[in-house]
């Protein structure tokens, strides 16, 4: 009723707002030097104009910039992202060959960093003062610090190289040929190590933000009833800390949640992850525009459904919000 | 009504010790009384007197850092003082129940109010999840909830105050205690609901022969529910006694100065203006806020204000008062132009002031000024108090060292000579209201508009305050429009008042007509829920 109008609202605007990323990033690319028949050519190592103009023509870069822009819009919309200059396939099947491998891994690290999170900073908070919770306090501020691929390298250096216990690089084991229950078992052994590198950074945000907002709500005047009552601290704290301490770590999640698909080049590379955001990368070095494009476009609709559900989940932790929506 | 049996609780000397760099050592100094079983016992006192201090010693719940450092606290033969974080956990919500002032923040807002006061059971291993829901049902009909059976699925936000402190008392009445203690409970209520939540408490402590420990600021309060009274100031007892005896022969002078400072029984003067040229016209004003539905309330639209019609004329203070949501706060907000209007009229001696626009509204706008209620939130803690009434003179055009000299003579004619410099949190409530009125002086305005300006503050403070504001009235030929839902503030200060009830114009006309002939039986409801009004009080 109410909430079912609210989301077809929000989806109406969404399909507004990608449309003008669509044209933004298409817009943006154009300013780049160099177009991608120009460096085909260049690799190719031929100078030859007719050359040029002919692979121009192929693409359509010979024409204007709006027709350019319409064709390329008309065939998003049947969901066509066009081919891709390099490799002469469908974008979308690029993309779509490599968007479960990342979503598993940042779905993966997601899950983990904000349950880990929330856990750790709600123990600093009861802890405060407490050594325990400094602790956890300066492990989360490392982890904070420390750069991720740093902690990548060093990882892999330990766990893979000394100890020998899990998997370097790549999803599964090359020739291994598993299948069912192994096959998961393989691909679990090689998701540790970039998961848990993923998970640390926003593990230790959430960490700092449940903390300082649990220490916030705990001065709130329900606390002080809910002990008159006679209640235990813990539950105290879960039922009615936590849970008024929620909101802006649900904000800071819907952010994350909105970088699944391109927030995690660099563990990809260092891990060797067959994701988006290697995909991404070599079609930013090879100049694949329309690869390109569809990446971004796959990324910016994410961002956009994880804004909508993070409304959603808004309404759900706070019923006065969804009163008011 | 007293009985010469064992105290319930026996304060002997209790001292609770403040942490270091507090204003003074101690919160509560050598404080001794007793609470019966079968009575209520008023503790009465301003802020910072230390009257809730004890209370919290007794349930357990003294602030960080705040500890009792001598004496002892008996309750039924044992020393509360010593019992262990877990003993202190089980008679609490058990044997001593709380509520607390602020209906508002004090129930979980994320939690529905059956689930909250079923709590209560849970926390002492008391009753099947069933049965806990079915009590909570039955205590919100006891505390006489409207539709007590969707109150029990209700947020916090969809129950009004009074309906929120009623739960606040369920949930402390839950599981029988013998001790209720009962802090500031009426005071965020406005008089009709206050009159009917001390009509509730008396009534259920009667029934249920509990013990009452109700701590209040106002004297008014006491004379409608104590058998005995403990005044408290600066951590130490003045006065205590029996509830009569002390309101109307008082022995000590700070006593008498508290039940002075309410003017229960004050009749206004007659007065008027000395001029009739009319400053402030409104015609027909007209605001309609529109809501989405809730629990209780459909989707509807809120008449803020309907057809609101009245003139002040020059050197007039005229007092608004109502009920919350009565749209006497719209009004207010409609004549300084932070709320527009929907319909009407709105003119300053003359000019239409409902429809001017960007600069030339820019310009009359210094014309009218607002002092606001709460003088914690209305000033910017991180500028000075100089900067803070200097900016508004800057912003029309005047040099800065000019402006700054502007805001030392203000606060120096506010009583705060010498403190430009300062940030407002060396300031107490007072003299940030007090900051508060040099800041509206500073723009030199024909019309103030006081939106509650002295609720927050204590009443000895509150008496300052009016008098400070009558004082510049006539120094400075301002007039005033004093928003309030204290008919006592306004039996003070006003030559005439409106009294507002759902966006409209109840009756108006002057102060003292109102009060000794109100032709409206809905002033006549409002005059007789002011609290100890039938009651003789001390003669000022």
């Amino acid at each position: 009723m109410l909430y079912l109008r609210l989301i077809t609202m929000r989806l109406l605007k969404a399909v507004v707002v990608l449309f003008m990323i669509i044209i933004f990033n298409f817009v943006l690319i154009q300013l780049a030097p160099g177009d991608p028949a120009a460096i085909l050519a260049g690799e190719a190592g031929a100078t030859d104009e007719e050359f040029l103009r002919q692979l121009r023509e192929r693409f359509g870069l010979d024409q204007p910039m709006y027709v350019q822009l319409w064709r390329y819009v008309s065939g998003i919309a049947m969901l066509d992202f066009g081919f891709s200059y390099r490799q002469g396939v469908p974008v979308l099947d690029l993309i779509l060959a490599r968007l479960p491998a990342t979503l598993l891994l940042t779905g993966t690290a997601f899950v983990l960093s904000l349950a880990l999170g929330i856990v750790a900073g709600s123990l600093a908070a009861a802890r405060v003062k407490k050594p325990s919770g400094s602790i956890i306090m300066t492990l989360a501020l490392l982890f904070y610090a420390t750069p991720l691929f740093w902690v990548a390298l060093m990882s892999v250096v330990l766990f893979s190289v000394y100890l020998d216990l899990l998997p370097a690089y790549g999803m599964y084991t090359v020739g291994a040929g598993h299948t069912g229950l192994a096959l998961v078992l393989d691909v679990g052994k090689h998701l540790i190590l970039p998961a848990t590198t993923l998970a640390l950074f926003f593990m230790a945000i959430y960490t700092r933000m449940t903390r300082a907002s649990m220490l916030e709500a705990s001065q709130q005047d329900f606390v002080k009833t809910a002990r008159a009552k006679g209640l235990k601290n813990s539950v105290i704290q879960r039922r009615h800390i936590l849970r008024n301490a929620l909101l802006p770590i649900i904000t800071l999640a819907g952010l994350q949640a909105g970088q699944m698909v391109g927030g995690a080049i660099l563990t990809e590379t260092v891990f060797a992850w067959p994701g988006i955001g290697r995909l991404m990368f070599e079609a930013l070095q090879q100049r694949d525009y329309n690869l390109l494009l569809g990446i971004f476009f796959f990324s910016a609709a994410l961002v956009i459904v994880f804004n909508i559900i993070t409304d959603l989940v808004y309404g759900l932790a706070d019923p006065r919000i969804k009163e008011g929506s | 009504m007293t009985d010469t049996q064992t105290p319930l609780l026996s304060l002997r000397h209790l001292s609770i010790s403040l942490p270091k760099g507090a204003d003074r050592a101690l919160a509560v100094e050598d404080v001794s009384y007793d609470v019966f079983r079968g009575e209520i016992l008023c503790v009465v006192g301003e802020s910072g007197s230390g009257k809730s201090m004890a209370a919290n010693a007794v349930m357990g719940l003294l602030p960080k850092g705040v500890y009792a450092s001598g004496g002892e606290a008996i309750f039924d033969d044992q020393d509360l003082l010593k019992l262990s974080e877990h003993q202190h956990r089980t008679l609490r919500g058990l044997r001593i129940g709380m509520i607390f002032q602020e209906p508002m923040t004090a129930l979980n807002p994320l939690m529905r109010v059956g689930d909250q006061i079923a709590e209560v059971f849970e926390a002492h291993g008391q009753l099947s999840g069933r049965e806990r829901q079915q009590q909570a049902l039955a205590l919100l009909t006891e505390v006489g909830i409207p539709q007590p059976d969707k109150a029990i699925r209700a947020y916090p936000f969809q129950l009004s105050g009074g309906q929120r402190q009623r739960v606040m008392i369920a949930m402390a009445l839950a599981l029988e205690p013998e001790l209720l203690i009962a802090d500031e409970p009426t005071t965020a209520l406005d008089v009709t609901t206050q009159a009917q939540i001390l009509e509730l408490i008396r009534d259920l402590q009667r029934r249920r022969g509990m013990a009452v420990m109700f701590i209040t600021h106002d004297f008014g309060v006491v004379a409608e529910v104590a058998n005995r009274v403990c005044v408290m100031r600066h951590g130490k007892i003045v006065e205590l006694g029996e509830a009569d005896e002390v309101l109307k022969h008082p022995r000590h002078d700070y006593t008498r100065a508290l039940i002075e400072a309410i003017p229960s029984n004050v009749i206004p003067e007659a007065r008027g203006a000395e001029t009739d040229t009319a400053l402030l016209e409104v015609k027909g004003l007209s605001k309609v806020f529109r809501s989405k539905g809730g629990l209780f309330k459909s989707a509807r639209e809120v008449h803020a204000l309907q057809d609101v019609s009245f003139s002040l004329v020059k050197g007039e203070t005229i007092g608004i008062v109502g009920e919350s949501g009565s749209g006497k706060s719209t009004l207010g907000r409609c004549v300084v132009r932070l709320e527009r209007p929907d319909s009407g009229t709105l003119s300053l001696s003359g000019t239409d002031f409902m429809h001017l626009q960007g600069e030339s509204l820019r310009r009359e706008r210094h014309r009218v000024q607002m002092i606001f209620q709460d003088p914690y939130a209305s000033l910017n803690p991180r500028h000075r108090v100089g900067y803070a009434i200097a900016q508004g003179p800057m912003a029309n055009g005047m040099s800065k060292a000019q402006a700054f000299a502007k805001a030392k003579e203000l606060l120096a004619l506010v009583g705060l000579g010498g403190t430009d410099d300062r940030y407002p949190h060396e300031f107490s409530g007072g003299q940030r209201q007090r900051i508060g009125i040099a800041r509206a002086l500073a723009m030199e305005p024909e019309l103030i508009v006081a939106d509650e300006a002295v609720s927050a503050l204590d009443v000895s403070i509150q008496a300052q305050i009016l008098e400070l504001l009558e004082e510049l009235k006539q120094k400075l030929s301002l007039s005033l429009l004093f928003i309030t839902h204290d008919l006592r503030v306004a039996a003070q200060i006003c030559d005439r008042i409106i009294v507002m009830q759902h966006g409209r114009i109840v009756e108006q006309g002057p102060a003292r007509e109102v009060f000794l002939a109100p032709r409206e039986v809905y002033t006549r409801e409002l005059l007789d829920a002011i609290p100890g009004r039938e009651h003789e009080l001390a003669d000022a």
